[in-house]
């Protein structure tokens, strides 16, 4: 296998190394071409990265689903009835549509965004409460700093315990203070907290200064009976979040009575729709990417075509020799695109270290930020892989340009040139 | 072991033709050392390239060792004069990056022979021409004589039928030429075919027989007394 013939490298880096400067200059294109790709590739990702770590925590194909105010009269109804749900509308929902993965109602103390005040030892917030069922953790996952978020055992046994915001432990508790097992009182009734989160960095629904208290606790504490604020649903990855969100309008619309065609009485917020913009653009951006990366690389290559000619000339002597001693064509030839494909794939694979260092660097300044997203960019196997070999089959053709220049030229005239 | 008939060849230069072979008649048997000689134009060189299958012929024929030689394609032809012509040039044509022993096995190389082989093979030559010592040094290294005496290694390594000799002292002097000619003769002694180009008569009249050549036409073939080399050296 003439791959593994020693002689043939020898030969290569015999002329390669005879004239380094030039073959370095040669690379150089190739070089920038690779570097150019590699950061544009892996600045797109680590954009990539950034989105899916701000949004990370938030289920994709999630939706929210609240009440508002009529906007059509109908059956004797007035317009700007308001809207509000009961706790079974939750289980008719889940039963009705199969496609529901998770549901978690939710209600809030007051109306939307209310702020109650929180009480603990002579300090006070101001804080959003939440009466939530565990299952919310499945949509919006908390990031917990410390103790545990509601479990079922806090539902069935309506305890008093509550998950408090960071914010809310910055407002109630002395800096380092440890908060877990601690009372604090809301509305006259006293939780304990068993966990505090941190905001997520993701579209924040909750607020950061909040306390979460069990669905159930809820109920009782503050006396809400078969009220809910609002659902959070997660629909099944293989179903779309705006099919089932128009099912549940159509039957929250004959449950509540509402006009068919009102638009505003039942509020809706689709996430997956978010996300869907969100990958198109950097998909966009990956695409672009290889798109400029490629054609620079192509650019590189031809520079090294060029150089091969240029070098084929020079060495038209030396291969009219070879020939004369028993060099067939395609053994020439052979040597031509070898020597290409050397050159195009050191070079790019330095270009290539060049800026996986660089990205790196990149990744130390800002990958660990929050207020960036900016995350880990790196180009993916696969990624550096197409490229690659869309490089080493580009210098395969284009080293085929010199190296049939090289065979056209007749030994007898390759000698007689002086 | 040569044989050509009535051989013709011409070069288109604009729309004028020049017709510099016109019609040659040449026989050489296994163990002969003949002198091809003409003055510049005269066709030798022409002669030489299409003997050594560099050019072909526009008719004629012409049989290598009871092969014929007729519309080659340039990998047949490789092989052929691989197999079969051994070259060596007025300016050496030695490739300047590669010492004098890979030089030689260059032939050997593109016959497939095995790396240890082929560099056993080699240094044997470079003992042959008496250069064992200057194995490893680049042709740079090598004065005029050395440098031709390695190239005669190498058109010997690949142990072809015949050995063609284009102008092989052109660029020596005369005291360097009589050396590479001893060379040439003992080689003939062990009874290789060679054939050499020249226009200087000494040179020619070292060989066994002289062919003259005058535009385009054998004038003259005759066998001479050798003149020994080695009385000179």
């Amino acid at each position: 296998m003439w791959l593994f013939d020693k002689d043939l490298w020898s030969e290569i880096f015999h002329t390669l190394g005879k004239n380094m400067f030039r073959t370095f200059l040669t690379m150089l294109g190739v070089i920038f071409a690779m570097l150019i790709l590699v950061l544009l590739l892996g600045s797109a990702n680590g954009m990539s990265n950034g989105f899916d770590k701000v949004f990370a925590g938030t289920a994709s194909n999630s939706l929210f689903v609240w009440g508002q105010s009529t906007s059509e009269p109908y059956k004797g109804f007035e317009r700007g009835r308001n809207i509000r749900y009961k706790l079974e509308d939750a289980e008719i929902l889940k039963k009705q549509i199969p496609e529901i993965e998770v549901l978690a109602p939710r209600i809030e103390l007051g109306s939307h965004r209310d702020v109650t005040t929180v009480y603990r030892k002579g300090q006070t917030s101001g804080s959003t409460v939440y009466g939530d069922f565990p299952e919310i953790d499945n949509i919006t996952k908390k990031r917990l700093v410390e103790g545990r978020f509601l479990n079922n055992n806090d539902m069935e046994d309506s305890k008093k315990v509550c998950v408090i915001g960071e914010e809310t432990y910055k407002l109630l508790f002395e800096k380092g203070e440890n908060a877990i097992g601690e009372d604090i009182r809301i509305n006259g009734v006293f939780f304990s907290v068993v966990g505090i989160y941190k905001p997520n960095n993701n579209i924040n629904i909750d607020g950061e200064n909040a306390v979460f208290i069990p669905f159930t606790t809820f109920q009782k504490a503050f006396n809400s009976g078969d009220r809910m604020g609002w659902m959070a649903i997660a629909v099944r990855p293989d179903t779309k979040v705006a099919v089932v969100e128009n099912q549940i309008k159509t039957i929250l619309k004959t449950k509540y009575d509402i006009h068919p065609d009102d638009e505003r009485a039942i509020g809706t917020f689709d996430m997956s729709e978010i996300f869907n913009n969100i990958s198109a653009f950097t998909n966009v951006l990956k695409g672009f990417s290889f798109f400029v990366g490629i054609f620079t690389l192509l650019a590189g290559v031809i520079a090294i075509s060029n150089i091969l000619l240029i070098t084929v000339k020079e060495r038209t002597k030396e291969i009219g020799v070879r020939r004369a001693l028993g060099a067939t064509p395609k053994v020439v030839k052979r040597q031509i695109v070898v020597e290409a494909i050397i050159l195009t794939a050191f070079a790019g694979l330095i270009g290539f270290a060049i800026s996986v260092g660089i990205l790196a660097i990149l990744n130390n300044l800002w990958g660990s930020g929050d207020d960036f997203p900016f995350v880990n960019p790196m180009v993916s196997i696969p990624q550096f892989g197409i490229s690659f070999l869309l490089m080493v089959s580009l210098s395969i053709l284009i080293g085929l340009l010199p190296a049939n220049k090289a065979i056209k030229v007749r030994p007898i005239e390759a000698l007689r040139e002086e | 072991m040569i044989e050509i008939k009535d051989l013709h060849k011409s070069y288109k230069m604009g729309s004028n033709s020049l017709h510099v072979l016109k019609g040659i008649n040449f026989k050489a048997d296994a163990g002969e050392l003949v002198a091809i000689m003409g003055s510049s134009g005269s066709g030798k060189s022409t002669l030489l390239n299409i003997l050594g299958m560099l050019d072909g012929a526009d008719s004629g024929e012409y049989t290598l060792d009871g092969v014929p030689i007729k519309d080659l394609s340039e990998t047949k032809a490789a092989q052929y004069r691989n197999k079969f012509l051994g070259f060596v040039f007025q300016s050496f044509n030695l490739i300047n990056y590669k010492s004098a022993l890979e030089n030689v096995a260059l032939p050997l190389y593109y016959q497939g022979v095995p790396r240890r082989e082929r560099q056993e093979k080699a240094l044997h030559y470079l003992e042959k021409v008496g250069l064992k010592e200057w194995a490893t040094h680049l042709p740079s290294e090598l004065s005029g004589g050395q440098k031709q005496r390695v190239a005669i290694a190498r058109a010997m390594a690949a142990e072809p039928k015949v050995l063609l000799a284009d102008e092989p002292t052109g660029a020596l002097d005369s005291t360097t030429s009589y050396e590479v000619m001893d060379l040439i003769q003992k080689i003939n002694d062990e009874g290789n075919t060679i054939l050499v180009v020249t226009h200087e008569e000494d040179i020619a009249h070292m060989c066994k027989r002289i062919v003259h050549l005058k535009d385009g036409v054998i004038v003259e073939d005759k066998k001479v007394k050798q003149v020994r080399a080695d009385q000179y050296v």
